[in-house]
């Protein structure tokens, strides 16, 4: 007996004296809130949240990749233990949710049915899914089977519907989902979430700037759910009121319906909900992640900066705007004429924003009344700018700084500040893009007699929207083609008497792919005019760059047209903490286009405030489109007229700046919803009982 | 040499750990549910069993048997083995960190196992010289991660099959782990 306990008491001795020497020896640095976690995780190594072991569970929490509520086992106790140690609060966690990327499950028809298989997983691995379509949800319910909460169920198209208040966010029913279209994720992960190839994505989505879920808030607007529908807006782009009011739409070119019908209006039923929303009188509330107490700076108050502070904001980030102008909102704000967007809607929007928290500072311009310098001390951890491109190309002919002569920007600006401007009785516009047709029809509502608008290409070559075009036909202005200005005469006083153009004809085709206008000699001819405007374009303004006084603004570098140089996929410019979207980054774009920039750099703003590397999206579209998806044929449409946009008359409209184009009526945007395919990437809704996908 | 190789043959397939000694079977079910996770548990399992029959090995010769305490043979071991594994996961760890994060979850999960127990007291038992017993331990782990793997293969099947709802699970899991054990019974005249 003796021997055998001086044996094991011996033996014991020699283990714990090895183990305590190598554990000094073989020490690695480990944070020691780590093992501190563990000690309040359930400790089963179950894998439940979907790491390998407890150990490596609260590494990740420690190292901020996961949230304290990650464990599922130790419940609301664990993770409150969990959140002390990290010295958050618990309640600050944001909590993830589940939910469906895919909502097309009716819509595909099934495949086979196979009796004996039941699981998704089964499915999936045998005829890659039960229904036609590949890509979503085959609808045999394997994530309501894994959810322990009764958080899921199948919906009546056959898709499964999240009951967000009993979802914990345990992430069962994604392990159990074979298609990757079931998700968990907090509601950052869902504001920043971005186009991917592998996404189930209707062709209208893949091509939106903005990236928004456009077949999700039509089905909505079709169901009623106005409310639900701007919110779904709102995941993707702040602007909806105004985007709704002058977005080209861009989406409506790639609508599966326009293949054998009309595509649906896509952009009128987001003026709709947003519009819905507005004259409701109340604002939708617009929820926002916990307080990170990062700030941001956001340089620009136009419709990039505006969405860039948006999302930051949404996510819990501070974030003040600094705005050169006096009021907020960019070129949306100086650059559309009131007719196009009242600026009372304009105003009513801003506010909601800004309504989140952030604070705007306006009539400051960065480089003359603050630096990079500046934003630095006051303790921003990262600059967004946003500072557009409001500089006019001039048309660097003779006699163009005669009185009477203005330029596109500048001439809208003055005219939506209320400046004076000196307006004459004839006018010539020069240009064909939809600055040169605001001016056009700004102009013609001023009360001036004739209004030209001088293009060195025809019709069919203006860059402008085709509304707008059509718009200033029905108006009354004049359009003069194949014209090139050469010079502006004046007389004895310098005011503007005369344009004289020369008048071209279309040679080949260039590099943009539009046949090349030239000259034709000795055809010059006068145009009586009191008052020149250009509008051929315009570039960013760099003069902030030279007139910080701390010189650190030197090094960031521009591109050959003055536009910031920036990495396309991550907005992030040459100084590492500055990010740039907008027009400032890509040159006059659209507004949608700004939106989507905006929200892509407050992606990677909140990368590189988190310390991790500002890496693009992996596998991400930025509006190429996924081949499969693109059909060129859709059989199986019942031709029904899309809805025809309300306006004002002509006779009522030019003598004032009330807006032209009016909001659809309930009823029709019902019919207008109806419409919607409710396309996914390959699987369709055929109103006839023809089933099909992808038989490009 | 030959004796060796006969010896190792006859501990992967006759007295296969699992399906003829009935030994580790609870990583068996737990880990074989993904191909994935089963070969990163057969690794281990081959790191650790190699490991522990080699330490056990010595400390039973010169350790046991020389004070005259063959007896405490179980007890110590269970001190002996789990030491090693700490030490080892410490060791990796620091030096090796790129096959730590490989196998570092599964060491912990056989530190105290009844496999690596039961081939070191097989070891033991059987009266193998230090060179036996290395080769030994490593075919029951080659062994082991054998059906491991062969049964983490079928489990994935399984996912297609319609189970009834009482067997669903570990039931199937057990079942088809006895009809595995019986068609390896049919090694059995091979030596």
């Amino acid at each position: 007996m003796i021997p055998a306990l001086l044996f094991m008491l011996g033996i014991g001795a020699v283990c714990g004296i090895i183990l305590s020497l190598s554990s000094k020896v073989f020490y690695v640095y480990e944070d020691p809130r780590i093992a501190n976690v563990e000690n309040n995780l359930a400790g089963a190594n179950c894998g439940g949240c979907g790491y390998a072991g407890c150990s490596a569970a609260a590494e990740a929490i420690v190292t901020g990749k996961e949230l304290p509520s990650l464990c599922i086992i130790s419940g609301k106790e664990g993770a409150e233990k969990v959140a002390q140690i990290m010295g958050v609060d618990v309640c600050s966690a944001e909590s993830p949710l589940s939910y469906s990327m895919c909502e097309g499950g009716s819509r595909a028809a099934d495949k086979y049915h196979y009796m004996g298989i039941s699981s998704c997983r089964a499915m999936a691995v045998v005829f890659g899914g039960k229904r036609v379509c590949s890509v979503g949800c085959i609808g045999l319910g394997d994530c309501v089977k894994a959810c322990k909460f009764g958080a899921l169920q199948l919906g009546p198209k056959g898709y499964p519907v999240v009951d967000d208040d009993k979802c914990v966010g345990c992430g069962a029913c994604q392990q159990a989902c074979p298609k990757e279209i079931i998700e968990v994720k907090t509601l950052s992960e869902k504001l920043m979430k971005f186009n991917q190839k592998q996404d189930p994505l209707a062709p209208c989505a893949q091509t939106c700037p903005a990236e928004i879920n456009i077949p999700r808030y039509i089905n909505q607007i079709k169901e009623g759910r106005y409310k639900e529908a701007v919110q779904t807006i709102r995941m993707r782009n702040p602007l909806p009121l105004a985007c709704g009011r002058v977005c080209p739409h861009p989406c409506e070119s790639e609508c599966r319906r326009g293949i054998e019908d009309e595509p649906v209006s896509i952009n009128q039923l987001k003026r709709f909900a947003s519009d819905y929303e507005m004259d409701s009188g109340s604002r939708i509330p617009i929820k926002c992640a916990p307080d990170t107490g990062k700030k941001i700076a956001v340089i620009g108050g136009g419709p990039s900066g505006l969405s860039c502070a948006f999302f930051l904001r949404r996510i819990g980030h501070q974030v003040d705007i600094f705005e050169a102008m006096p009021k907020l909102g960019g070129m949306l704000r100086y650059g559309i004429p009131e007719y196009r967007l009242p600026k009372k809607v304009l105003d009513w929007e801003i506010q909601g924003i800004l309504d989140l928290g952030i604070k705007s500072f306006c009539h400051v311009k960065f480089g003359a009344d603050f630096g990079l310098g500046s934003l630095m001390a006051s303790g921003y951890n990262a600059v967004f700018l946003g500072v557009g491109a409001w500089k006019d190309y001039s048309l660097g002919i003779e006699g163009e700084n005669l009185d009477g002569c203005y330029t596109g920007i500048d001439f809208l600006q003055k005219m939506s500040s209320g400046k004076k401007v000196n307006l004459g009785k004839r006018a010539a516009v020069v240009g064909g893009g939809n600055t040169a047709v605001d001016c056009a029809r700004t102009l013609l509502r001023s009360g001036l007699e004739k209004v030209y608008m001088v293009y060195r290409r025809t019709r069919k070559e203006m860059p402008a929207n085709e509304v707008e075009i059509v718009a200033s036909e029905e108006e009354g202005i004049e359009f003069v083609f194949l014209a090139a200005p050469t010079r502006v005469i004046g007389d004895d006083s310098d005011k503007t008497t005369h344009i004289e153009y020369l008048k071209m004809q279309l040679g080949e085709p260039d590099a943009s792919g539009r046949r090349r206008p030239e000259p034709i000699e000795g055809s010059e001819t006068l145009l009586e005019v009191d008052m020149v405007i250009s509008a051929i374009g315009q570039s960013p303004d760099p003069s902030f760059k030279e007139q910080d006084p701390h010189k650190r603004m030197v090094e960031l570098e521009l591109t050959r047209w003055n536009t910031i140089d920036n990495d396309p996929a991550t907005m992030q410019a040459s100084i590492p903490y500055i990010f740039t979207a907008g027009d400032a980054a890509t040159g006059p774009s659209l507004v949608v286009e700004a939106i989507g920039g905006g929200r892509r750099a407050a992606r990677s703003i909140d990368l590189f405030l988190k310390g991790r590397p500002v890496e693009p999206v992996k596998d991400s579209l930025q509006q190429k489109r996924i081949r499969e998806s693109i059909f060129k044929k859709v059989d199986g449409i019942k031709k029904t007229p899309r809805a025809k946009m309300p306006e004002i008359q002509v006779d009522g409209r030019l003598d004032s700046f009330v807006e032209v184009d009016l909001v659809l009526p309930e009823d029709t945007a019902h019919e207008e919803a109806k419409r919607c395919l409710d396309c996914c990437r390959i699987c369709y809704n055929p109103d006839t009982d023809f089933p099909i996908a992808g038989n490009n | 040499m030959e004796d060796l190789f006969v010896l190792a043959i006859s501990c992967i397939f006759i007295n296969n750990i699992l399906l003829a000694q009935y030994l580790g079977n609870c990583p068996f079910l737990g880990t074989s549910k993904k191909m994935e996770t089963a070969i990163g548990m057969a690794m281990a399992v081959i790191f650790v069993l190699v490991m522990a029959g080699g330490l056990t090995w010595i400390v039973n010769e010169y350790l046991l048997k020389t004070l005259d305490v063959e007896y405490l043979q179980t007890v110590s071991f269970i001190l002996v083995i789990a030491s090693l594994v700490q030490f080892v996961e410490m060791f990796l760890k620091k030096s090796i960190p790129a096959l730590y994060s490989g196998l570092g979850i599964f060491l912990p999960l056989i530190t105290t196992n009844c496999a690596v127990m039961g081939v070191a007291l097989i070891n033991m038992k059987e009266g193998y010289s230090f060179l036996e017993a290395i080769v030994a331990s490593f075919a029951y782990a080659i062994g082991y991660g054998l059906a491991l793997i062969l049964f983490a293969g079928i489990r994935e099947r399984i996912l297609l099959a319609r189970v009834p709802k009482p067997l669903q699970d570990t039931s199937i899991g057990l079942i088809t782990a006895g009809i595995i054990a019986i068609t390896f019974m049919s090694f059995k005249g091979m030596v």
